[in-house]
């Protein structure tokens, strides 16, 4: 089992040492454009969770592959993985084409953009595209707001899909005292500790529908929460939000997940994968 | 510039200064930092921490100036001695310090970087700016300071010959800049991480949005 970070959630530039705390690294999300993101504000804090309306906030894929991945490849010690968007299937073939250096172990797909259409048939175009023009591994990162995650998922991997990356974010929305909407474009992406249960879930389905790796990812803050992913399939976990309140984290969950696993009589973390056969057996239709 | 680091700390004690709240929490490895740079404090039961500056910094002690206004900063004002809770810091970028006629000018609970700046720079002479008498019970934090009161403003009094160092509400800070364009403020942002992972605390600046945890809080345009 690898330990990520979410897409979104980690500037390495700015924290080289958290990012080098991880097993692999992933960048927050590169468009063909510079993009200056959404006017603040831009956060919101809720019960159990946060808001974010970031907006793809990112340089731009020339300005990413000429200055910021050699940066990188200096500042962080751990595989590179690069989180790919765009509007367009042209878009994303063309960034891939352009990350064909050595610098990038991983290309992960964000397919979850709200500017996307989330159609399997999109997802897997996308997909589809890009397998042809690179031999990197290629995860397709797919939204909890899909309709049917087996069919999503069926339809990235016979694309050629790797490996499936879930969950984004939920959109969500949050009123401040007055009751205005608190981020300036009204609704952003839901995540934090209340993302878990759908996490769970999606990942489940998708268990059901594919073989592949699956990197799991929603509301992780503990070593139990990863352990309770890999109990329902993911191959791999990332966190987010929990890099927001604790720099610390990955070393954390690292621990807590090795302690979780030997109380629940696992040798390793990794074993508790058996237990996600039983639970996609038990998950009804 | 220190290192940031994460801690967990113990409440040393939580007093009331007018309608803020004052917590002074045990200094544990954690270096106070320059006047104007920031830490995170885990708010108690809250998903994400709050960003603080750094308001006093007794012997052994770090201390915080807040306004319980939300959950957060509500959670935090109700610590009690002993609680203990993480805090992370020092992060952003402080004041400069290498001016020659410095004066502070604060508005609100926007004082709260100002004694622990005014100590650095010995005292210098301060403007403060409040919305009610009650609030302006704070200015005992910073002794000899000018204090005025709505609907008389700090730009109202201020003196226009010096360098000054502000923070409070972004209408005092643009007000401010407009007298004094190569002012140094300290503007505040909704934060989640305060590192530079979150991009949330972008604010607007000349056209430009800047990440205020990375390139602030402290800004100057000049």
């Amino acid at each position: 089992m690898l330990l990520l970070n979410a897409s979104g959630c980690l500037d390495a530039l700015t924290a080289p040492e958290v990012a080098s705390s991880l097993d692999a690294f992933v960048t927050k999300t590169v468009t063909p454009e510079p993009r200056a993101g959404n006017a603040p504000v831009r956060i919101a804090e809720t019960e159990h969770g946060m808001l974010n309306s970031i907006g793809l906030a990112n340089p731009g894929r020339d300005v990413f592959v000429n200055e910021t991945l050699p940066l990188l490849t200096r500042t962080v010690h751990v595989p590179i993985w690069v989180s790919v968007g765009g509007f367009c299937v042209r878009d994303y073939v063309e960034t891939c084409e352009q990350l064909a250096g050595d610098a990038v172990a991983c290309l992960e797909l964000n397919l979850s953009c709200p500017n996307v259409d989330e159609a399997p048939e999109s997802a897997a175009e996308i997909v589809a595209a890009c397998r042809e023009v690179t031999d990197k591994p290629l995860y397709a990162k797919v939204s909890p707001h899909s309709w049917d995650m087996a069919e999503t998922v069926r339809a990235v991997e016979a694309a050629g899909a790797d490996g499936v990356s879930m969950v984004n974010t939920l959109r969500g929305v949050a009123l401040d005292a007055q009751l205005r909407a608190t981020l300036a474009r009204g609704a952003g992406g839901y995540s934090g500790p209340a993302l878990k249960p759908v996490a769970l879930a999606a990942v489940l389905a998708a268990r059901r529908a594919t073989a592949l790796p699956i990197v799991g990812m929603g509301g992780v803050c503990t070593g139990r929460d990863a352990l309770e992913l890999i109990a329902c399939g993911a191959t791999h976990v990332a966190i987010g939000t929990v890099l927001f309140a604790d720099c610390d984290a990955p070393a954390r969950v690292r621990d807590e997940l090795v302690a979780e696993a030997t109380r629940a009589g696992f040798g390793q973390p990794d074993d508790a994968f058996a237990f996600a056969l039983q639970n996609v057996a038990r998950l009804a239709n | 510039m220190s290192r940031p680091r994460r801690e967990r700390l113990r409440v040393a004690g939580v007093e009331a200064v007018g309608p803020y709240a004052l917590v002074r929490v045990g200094r544990g490895g954690i270096d106070p930092g320059v006047p104007g740079q920031f830490v995170m404090l885990e708010a108690p039961g809250r998903v994400l921490p709050r960003p603080m500056s750094l308001c006093l910094a007794p012997r052994g002690e770090l201390a915080f100036l807040l306004d319980p206004i939300g959950p957060g900063t509500t959670a935090l004002a109700r610590l009690e001695r002993g609680d203990r809770l993480h805090v992370f810091g020092p992060l952003g970028n402080g004041f400069r310090l290498d001016m020659p006629r410095p004066l502070l000018v604060g508005g609100g609970i926007g004082i709260a970087p100002l004694p622990y700046l005014a100590e650095a720079l010995e005292r210098p002479p301060a403007v403060l700016g409040f919305r009610s008498a009650l609030h302006a019970e704070a200015a005992v934090l910073l002794p000899n300071a000018e204090v005025v009161c709505d609907p008389t403003l700090v730009t109202d009094v201020m003196p226009l010959d010096r360098d000054v160092l502000a923070c409070g509400p972004e209408p005092m800070l643009e007000a401010v800049r407009a007298l004094v364009p190569d002012a140094q403020l300290a503007w505040e942002a909704p934060m989640a991480c305060g590192y530079g992972a979150c991009y949330g605390c972008v604010v607007e600046v000349d056209g430009e949005l800047k990440r205020l945890c990375v390139e602030g809080p402290v800004l100057c345009s000049s």
